[in-house]
């Protein structure tokens, strides 16, 4: 537990999560996904991570349909400017075209958006979706693993259960990737994270392995004691992933703390092979993560949260170092976030830092799906003095491109530009603002059921009182 | 839904008539037995009376506003007259008076204040290191002794944020969820000053915080001791309120018959006031069948509850408490991040307003209510789609009235009628929507933010001098 996904135990006051969180967990073996609530009753293999993310990339295109939205407010998600009357064109899964003046191929479904509005799906920058059923749910919490001797080399794709309430409500809400991290345990490291999609299907992961995770500020310091020794701990931990790479006998020494599968994992992150999640808030802390590019060159930095970011923004651009910024802190929760304020993302932008914004720093007990309530307070706050917001076009990026793109995987994800996963939704208005929702939704170029528990529960208790029968026989 | 909100006003009625009389309780017997001054019951004193006072303001007319009054009325290009600290008047054609401020409010919106009826800021302030800590005593699963603003930290940089972002001009500060028994609330202005006594609401009537469900069993249960289950959270509870049953009769008796008086307890002397009608139970309570369980409990021993927090499955009892008088205080969204949570539904608000139960919003978190308005509008939309239509200017009332009813203070604000509070907020544009913020907020009639005067931007003692002191936030 971080702290980072949520301060609040609702009623209980701040940080009790934490104690709830560390109780007792796996009192029970882990039971089978059963036929009735897997959604398709195709086994799973075994070797999940590799295997699942090919199942991605195979299965879903052969499912897919050619289909052509037209009469639609069309949103690219790559920064540009809503377009009116547009088209957007996806075949075999990727999209063709989006914007004015498509064509629409001979044979495509044609669906008339009638002036709703098109655009990529939102993609998460930052979750535990599908580790845990519920994040106070002690027994389905995958995300933290604080009684393994692991920690880099835990790899969260093994453990992604596309089943998840969670990932059915928020594909309803309109997001249709997230990346999905794993909670520091043992150590500063807290793993190996995930980029999946929230399809109903069962194959999730669109990339496992990711991006690695670590924690540098406070709540590094609580793991080991202080930023100090995280430092100390960080700097063990990439030597020996160098010491792997020199083969053979890795070298670690008798006193390291690390194994030698969480120094393997390592190894692409000291390569730049695979980006380095940081989370920091404090503005020392941040120039402190910049400076290890000096003794590691090829390390891909990303920070995360970076409340204090706006005071160093500068520096955070000259580094091309991207974030994944807490959206709307504006509170100094803790003392590394003394200088929070909800013109940080904008400001940041302004200094020509790549920004993405996450639930970081806020509740997350409504789910991703409020993300692009989060964008919507962006491009609001440019109408109060003093403030620096977004525009739509760049409010919208935030939530869409952009986390694909502190990632690496922009050319993938997170926009309908040519080529890109066919993550589409249709809203029924505005997507940021608070009065829309998603009217239909395709991930990877599959239309998706909008359906969930709490669709089913509305259904049946939209008038509370029992009829003839128990509510239990009403569905 | 004209019938649904008139049964809403008669209610209402009632329920004022009840706490109406709260403030100043006069002691039952005034007469004196054996010669001796008869002590008033102890739970009717007032030992850490308000001291908040209304800062000056200006006479301030408004027009050409939308304006929500916060009872379910609107008017469009209106004009509302704020002096004296009151809401003056309402209308399209009003008379400012001389010297008056008047401010053109064309594509902006009045609505009353905010009221969050659920929030920690002070006792779980921000920063939220451990020496401020301050919202559950969680060394018993019973303290009716604590009061929440004991614990108040009147410099938390929350209030500001939920000033200035939020438009909130009114708050109760409970104490957390881990006691079946928390201890009492307080009503706040959302005014900062240098104690907590400065921050009471004058006259609000103190609230109880209980519990249901998951909390107290967990943190109990862990340190083994009752309760770990809820049938042990039940059983405490009754024990608990056998005991204050048998307290109060101590006192009724020494009222009737003098002699000494019964020892005083502190504890039983909030749950006394509870039983006597004069102190409100708010009721942290997720699941429905535990509502069920509280209400049969407290007709046991012959307590009202006032609302359910938390309440994120009141949809599926809705008639059930509104046959009992009890509102529900929700989330708008917010579900599934612990069992018990785990059936929550964004239209809880809707079917809870289409039922006509008394229903309304809360924020429980430093982040979320500075948001509140918009978490209703999420609600308010969740609802339309499910085909329940709630006009914008009615959806109002789960941000202000319905608060100040369930905070028994709805006689004084939570509504733009004249006499009572100026606690009023000017938005930038429809407060429903995503884009608009406080362009300026009253409380009292004093206009205490203003988006365009940074002097007009509180700032507390604890960001004085640290970077970003005075930063937009």
């Amino acid at each position: 537990m971080t702290g980072l996904r949520t301060k609040v135990l609702p009623g209980t006051g701040r940080g009790t999560m934490r104690s709830m969180v560390e109780g007792a967990r796996r009192t029970c073996p882990p039971q089978p996904l059963s036929p009735s609530t897997a959604l398709r009753a195709v086994p799973l293999p075994t070797m999940w991570g590799g295997f699942l993310s090919a199942l991605a990339l195979l299965a879903a295109p052969a499912m897919a349909e050619t289909v052509a939205i037209t009469g639609g407010t069309v949103a690219i998600g790559d920064g540009s400017q809503p377009i009116p009357g547009g088209t957007v064109v996806i075949r075999e899964g990727r999209v063709v075209a989006a914007g004015a003046n498509v064509a629409v191929p001979a044979g495509a479904r044609v669906v008339d958006a009638g002036g709703k509005w098109v655009s990529p799906g939102m993609v998460a920058g930052f979750t535990n979706m599908g580790i845990a059923d519920g994040e106070g749910i002690d027994e389905t919490n995958d995300a933290g693993a604080g009684k393994s001797p692991f920690n880099a080399a835990i790899d969260v794709s093994v453990a992604i259960n596309p089943t998840n309430q969670s990932i059915a409500v928020d594909r309803a809400g309109g997001v249709t990737r997230a990346a999905v991290a794993p909670e520091s345990g043992n150590s500063v490291f807290a793993g190996q994270g995930a980029v999946i999609d929230l399809g109903a299907d069962d194959a999730p992961v669109t990339r496992a392995r990711a991006f690695q995770y670590v924690e540098l500020g406070e709540d590094g310091a609580n793991y080991v004691g202080s930023r100090p020794a995280a430092y100390v701990m960080l700097h063990d931990a990439l030597a020996a992933a160098k010491a792997v790479s020199r083969g053979g006998d890795w070298g670690r020494d008798k006193d390291a703390l690390i194994t030698r599968a969480d120094a393997a994992a390592l190894l692409p992150v000291v390569e730049g092979r695979m980006p380095l999640l940081v989370h920091v808030e404090r503005a020392s802390d941040i120039l402190q993560v910049l400076s290890l590019k000096q003794t590691y060159p090829a390390l891909k930095l990303v920070l995360l949260g970076a409340s204090e970011g706006w005071m160093v923004a500068p520096r955070i651009a000259a580094a091309h170092v991207p974030v994944i910024a807490a959206a709307l802190a504006d509170l100094p929760e803790a003392f590394e976030r003394i200088a929070a304020t909800e013109s940080n993302v904008g400001r940041l932008r302004q200094a020509g830092v790549t920004v993405a914004i996450s639930s970081v720093g806020v509740s997350t007990m409504g789910g991703q799906r409020n993300l692009r309530q989060y964008a919507g307070n962006l491009v609001g706050i440019t109408k109060v003095p003093g403030m620096a917001g977004l525009d739509w076009g760049a409010a919208f990026a935030t939530i869409t491109s952009l986390p694909a793109a502190v990632l690496g995987m922009d050319n993938e994800l997170g926009s309908l530009r040519p080529g890109r996963r066919a993550d589409v939704v249709i809203w029924d208005g505005d997507p940021l603002e608070l009065s829309s929702a998603p009217v239909a939704v395709w991930i990877d170029g599959v239309a998706q059921p909008l359906t969930n528990r709490q669709t089913r529960l509305r259904d049946r208790y939209l008038n509370p009182q029992e009829g003839a029968l128990p509510k239990a026989y009403e569905r | 839904m004209v019938s649904n909100r008139l049964g809403l006003l008669v209610s209402l009625a009632s329920a004022l008539a009840l706490v109406g009389c709260a403030q100043t309780p006069p002691p039952r017997s005034a007469s004196t037995a054996l010669g001796k001054e008869k002590l008033a019951e102890p739970w009717t004193t007032d030992p850490f009376p308000s001291t908040y006072h209304a800062y000056p303001g200006v006479p301030t007319l408004i027009t050409n506003v939308t304006i929500y009054d916060g009872e379910g009325g609107r008017i469009d290009g209106g004009q509302i007259l704020l002096a004296d600290g009151k809401v003056q008047a309402l209308g399209k054609n009003l008379d400012a008076p001389q010297g008056a401020t008047v401010i053109d409010g064309t594509g902006k919106w009045v609505t009353p204040g905010v009221i969050d009826v659920h929030s920690h800021l002070g006792d779980y302030p921000s920063p939220a290191v451990k020496a401020l800590s301050d919202g559950n005593e969680a060394t018993s699963p019973t303290t009716p002794e604590v009061w929440a603003e004991h614990s108040v930290w009147p410099q938390d940089p929350g209030f500001s944020r939920a000033l200035a972002n939020g438009g909130v001009t009114t708050l109760q500060i409970l104490p957390g969820s881990a006691n079946l028994m928390g201890g009492r609330s307080v009503t706040v202005k959302n005014v900062y000053a240098r104690t907590a006594q400065a921050m009471k609401f004058p006259g609000a009537p103190y609230g109880f915080k209980m519990a249901c469900g998951e909390n107290p069993k967990r943190v109990y249960g862990a340190k083994n001791r009752e309760p770990s289950t809820r049938m042990g959270n039940v059983a405490v509870d009754r024990m608990t309120w056998a005991k204050a049953v048998e307290y109060r009769r101590r006192w009724d008796k020494y009222e009737r018959e003098g002699g000494d008086p019964p020892s005083r307890d502190i504890a039983m002397d909030t749950l006394a006031g509870v039983l006597d009608g004069k102190i409100l139970v708010h009721n942290h309570c997720y699941r429905a069948d535990e509502m069920a369980n509280v209400i049969d409990m407290a007709k046991e021993f012959g307590y009202r509850v006032t609302a359910f927090h938390h309440a994120v499955e009141a949809y599926k009892v809705a008639d059930i408490l509104k046959t009992n008088d009890i509102c529900a205080v929700v989330w708008a969204d917010w579900y599934g991040f612990k069992m018990e949570s785990y059936d929550g539904i964004p239209e809880n608000l809707a079917i809870l307003q289409k039922t006509g139960t008394c229903a309304m919003i809360h924020s429980d978190d430093q982040n979320g209510i500075q948001r509140l308005n918009q978490e209703v509008a999420k609600a308010l939309a969740a609802g339309r789609r499910a085909g329940i239509n709630i006009p914008d200017e009615v959806a109002w009332e789960w941000l202000s009235y319905n608060p100040a009813r369930a905070l028994g203070i709805a006689d004084r604000t939570g509504s733009l009628k004249p006499g009572k509070m100026a606690d009023v907020v000017l938005w930038n544009g429809n407060p429903l929507s995503v884009y608009s913020r406080p362009d300026k907020v009253w409380i009292d009639g004093a206009l205490l933010y203003d988006a365009h005067d940074p002097k007009r931007r509180p700032v507390s003692d604890f960001e004085l001098g640290q970077p970003g002191e005075g930063d937009v936030k």
